[in-house]
């Protein structure tokens, strides 16, 4: 072995782990007693003064969730979780819900620094951040803060955690909560339904281009804790919003559970924008560890010619369990699902979307693309259905699969129902592999081994990339390029 | 500036030897060309040169500017000054011929503890080198050889070569797949690198590409081993005589 490989493995033996999020912040917390019960339903709802009809549709998710069962359809291996043996709330201590920046613990400031999370609005004012990004930050099972919550509001968007907005805009929620994703969805829906903590609210009333990215951070800090976002974004009639989400989770030895529901909502004319970097912890090298990801993510295009765009960048997780949809409901209203999912070592992916065409002239397109390194195992599942009446139905589907190695799997398994004639869906899908003559070909242009995986795979998933917001394609880039770190050689 | 010594190697999956004891002696600012029929190691040895890992070198050594490289990887090997030009260049979908460029460049002046070029100063450099070269910028956006014709996949070659500015260029059957004009414009690209401190080697199965990248030595390389060297005078003869009467003498 050349002496140079051979000093990148040592280094490497030292650093067992890539991931750099994996840091633990020693922080006062206060929890729930561990274990699900109807008490423990009852200590988060009154932690976060809620209503009586949030209680209640808690309490009759989680009575629905106790005749329900685990999904196994997925191509994805776990030993059987015990819902007993998690925390459901923790929270930093003294915070039950966000404050203003100047009130909030700085060692929590400190976190989001640490991740590279800009909180500080002045200094985005000053001009150190390029463009404005409004940042709800989510530790464990709070919101600690909201910015440019002044500034969006004269704007008439609203854009607070959703333990807010269930206080400060009742009527909102309710006409809208569980409208999308009903509490009976599925399983982890369900129990997300019964026991959600945080997550973000946003309300872009008829007419509003949202004036700047809005964002969530989600950070799993505490041990054994589960964490169950709940998200909710309306767009009235002719608004716009583009949102995106982050995630990251220190290094722990056990497994930990994001069991999210979000839910969008587009009026006529409106167009919805949603991104996610997702880098949860993955888990050692051995496959120990990381975080359980299971989620349920869905928009209605409501209204007449509204849109709703998924964009996913997935490299982090044990296992990913997730499938952003959109029901085309509104005529000439349009769906699209941009993917990259990555896996390494011991991760399991099962991912992909729904596009259910219901109203007339309805289009969508999916553009997947898998990435498998490692011993890893990668699966798109995706269903595209026209209804009935949903005349003129369009879907354009691509799935690329790019495998790095021979130990890892991918797999592609598309549904295609079409209940009208006049539907046309196309279906594309390929597999390849990072051939040894490309390898060879960079090396021999003095382009080392690891930078040579990533222009190709960032070549690989260019057309998913171009579809992030400009500020986090770089990241998301970069990203990718330490998630395959190590897989080869 | 290049010296290989009783060199020995198989191919490392099956253990198939196919350079049996090579001699090679190339001299800084020499153009050499490597000429033989189909089989006998002519392109092997380029990737050997090169350091391509499904070969095992079993024996003898590879001197570059006095240092033996068996030990270094390939994109180290590059970034010291050793290039290719590829018979078939590899198709890198998604990766536009510039983005490629610029990596290239920068991961070659990182190993060299050299800073990065600056934007303005890359952009320079590409558009001089390729209207040398007679490429449209259009191409250059293009991912790197994917639906490139064969002219435009060599001239690709040789733009790398212009900017990457290698000591021991190694051109193999640059020649193939050319017609008459891309040929001339292909020899172009390679007689304006050549200079007192660079050393080509042409690996060549016909005399045409010889017409014009005129050779100081000419090889013949048969069955793994160097057989005859000899002035350019060698390759008009195994072009009228072909290779029987040399491998005949040799044995």
């Amino acid at each position: 072995m050349p002496a140079v490989q051979e000093t990148i493995d040592q280094v490497r033996q030292i650093d067992v782990d890539q991931y750099k999020y994996g840091f633990e912040t020693t922080i006062e917390v206060e929890k729930a007693p561990k274990g699900l019960s109807e008490d423990i339903i009852r200590f988060i709802s009154a932690k976060k003064s809620e209503p009586e009809w949030m209680l209640e549709w808690r309490l009759d998710a989680y009575r629905r969730w106790l005749t329900m069962d685990e999904p196994t359809w997925a191509r994805v291996n776990y030993p059987k979780i015990d819902f007993n043996d998690i925390y459901y709330y923790a929270a930093p201590k003294g915070t039950t819900g966000p404050k203003s920046l100047d009130e909030v613990d700085p060692e929590l400031l400190k976190v989001y620094e640490k991740l590279g999370i800009p909180l500080k609005e002045q200094e985005m004012l000053a001009g150190v951040q390029k463009s404005k990004i409004a940042v709800d930050a989510v530790f464990d099972s709070v919101s600690v803060v909201t910015t440019f919550k002044e500034e969006l509001k004269k704007a008439g968007v609203i854009f607070m955690s959703i333990s807010e907005a269930i206080r400060e805009h009742p009527d909102l929620v309710k006409k809208y909560l569980g409208t999308v994703v009903p509490t009976t969805d599925n399983y982890y829906a369900t129990l997300n339904s019964a026991v959600f903590t945080d997550g973000s609210f946003v309300f872009v009333p008829k007419g509003v281009r949202c004036p700047m990215e809005l964002s969530t951070y989600f950070r799993i800090n505490e041990k054994n804790t589960g964490q169950f976002e709940r998200t909710l974004i309306i767009a009235e009639d002719n608004a716009y919003v583009s949102y995106l989400e982050g995630c990251t989770a220190p290094q722990r030895d056990e497994n930990q559970l994001h069991a999210a529901v979000v839910e969008l909502i587009a009026l006529d004319e409106a167009e919805i924008k949603y991104s996610t970097v997702q880098n949860w912890y993955p888990g050692d090298k051995h496959g120990k560890g990381g975080i359980y990801n299971f989620v349920t993510k869905r928009g209605d295009c409501r209204g007449k010619n509204s849109k709703i765009s998924w964009t996913q960048v997935e490299t982090g997780s044990a296992i990913t369990w997730k499938y952003p949809s959109c029901i085309l409901r509104g005529d000439g209203s349009r769906g699209e699902f941009y993917s990259i999912a990555v896996s390494n070592g011991h991760q399991q992916i099962d991912s992909g979307t729904k596009m259910i065409h219901l109203g007339k002239n309805t289009s969508s397109r999916i553009v997947s693309k898998g990435i498998a390194a490692g011993v890893s195992e990668n699966t798109y599942r995706g269903q595209v259905s026209a209804h009935r009446k949903a005349e003129n139905a369009r879907n354009f589907t691509q799935c690329d699969s790019l495998l790095i190695g021979d130990k890892c799997g991918a797999h592609t398994v598309p549904y295609i129902e079409a209940k009208n004639s006049t539907a046309q869906f196309e279906h594309e899908a390929t597999t390849s592999k990072i051939s040894e003559d490309q390898l060879f070909y960079c090396l021999q242009r003095g382009i080392p081994t690891e930078a040579a995986i990533a222009l190709i795979v960032n070549g690989f998933v260019k057309e998913v990339i171009q579809e992030l917001p400009m500020e986090f394609a770089v990241e998301a880039q970069k990203l990718i390029g330490i998630s395959l770190e190590g897989s080869v050689g | 500036m290049l010296e290989i010594k009783n060199l020995h190697a198989r191919i490392a999956e099956d253990g198939t030897e196919i350079i049996r004891g090579l001699n090679l002696t190339v001299k800084a600012g020499e153009v050499a060309a490597i000429m033989g029929p189909n089989g006998s190691g002519k392109s092997t040895l380029s990737y050997i040169l090169s350091g391509r890992e499904d070969y095992e070198v079993t024996e003898g050594e590879i001197l570059y500017n006095g240092e033996n490289i068996l030990e270094l990887e390939a994109s180290e090997r590059a970034a010291k000054g050793i290039f290719l030009a590829f018979q078939y260049p590899v198709e890198i979908p998604g990766v536009a011929t510039m983005q490629f460029l610029k990596v290239a460049m920068n991961e070659q002046r990182k190993y060299r503890g050299e800073d990065e070029l600056t934007t303005p100063e890359f952009m320079r450099r590409v558009k001089e080198a390729a209207a040398e070269l007679k490429i449209a910028p259009e191409m250059l956006r293009r991912p790197l050889n994917v639906g490139f014709s064969g002219g435009e996949k060599k001239r690709a070659e040789i733009l790398q070569m212009a900017l990457l500015e290698p000591k021991l260029c190694v051109l193999d059957e640059t020649d193939s797949g050319l017609d008459i004009d891309a040929l001339k414009i292909v020899a172009d690209g390679v007689n304006a690198l050549r200079s007192p401190d660079r050393a080509v080697i042409v690996i060549t199965h016909y005399q045409r590409l010889l017409d014009y990248i005129v050779p100081d030595t000419v090889h013949v390389l048969y069955k793994g081993q160097v057989i005859k060297s000899g002035d350019k005078t060698l390759a008009h003869e195994l072009e009228a005589n072909g290779y029987a009467d040399i491998i005949e003498a040799a044995a």
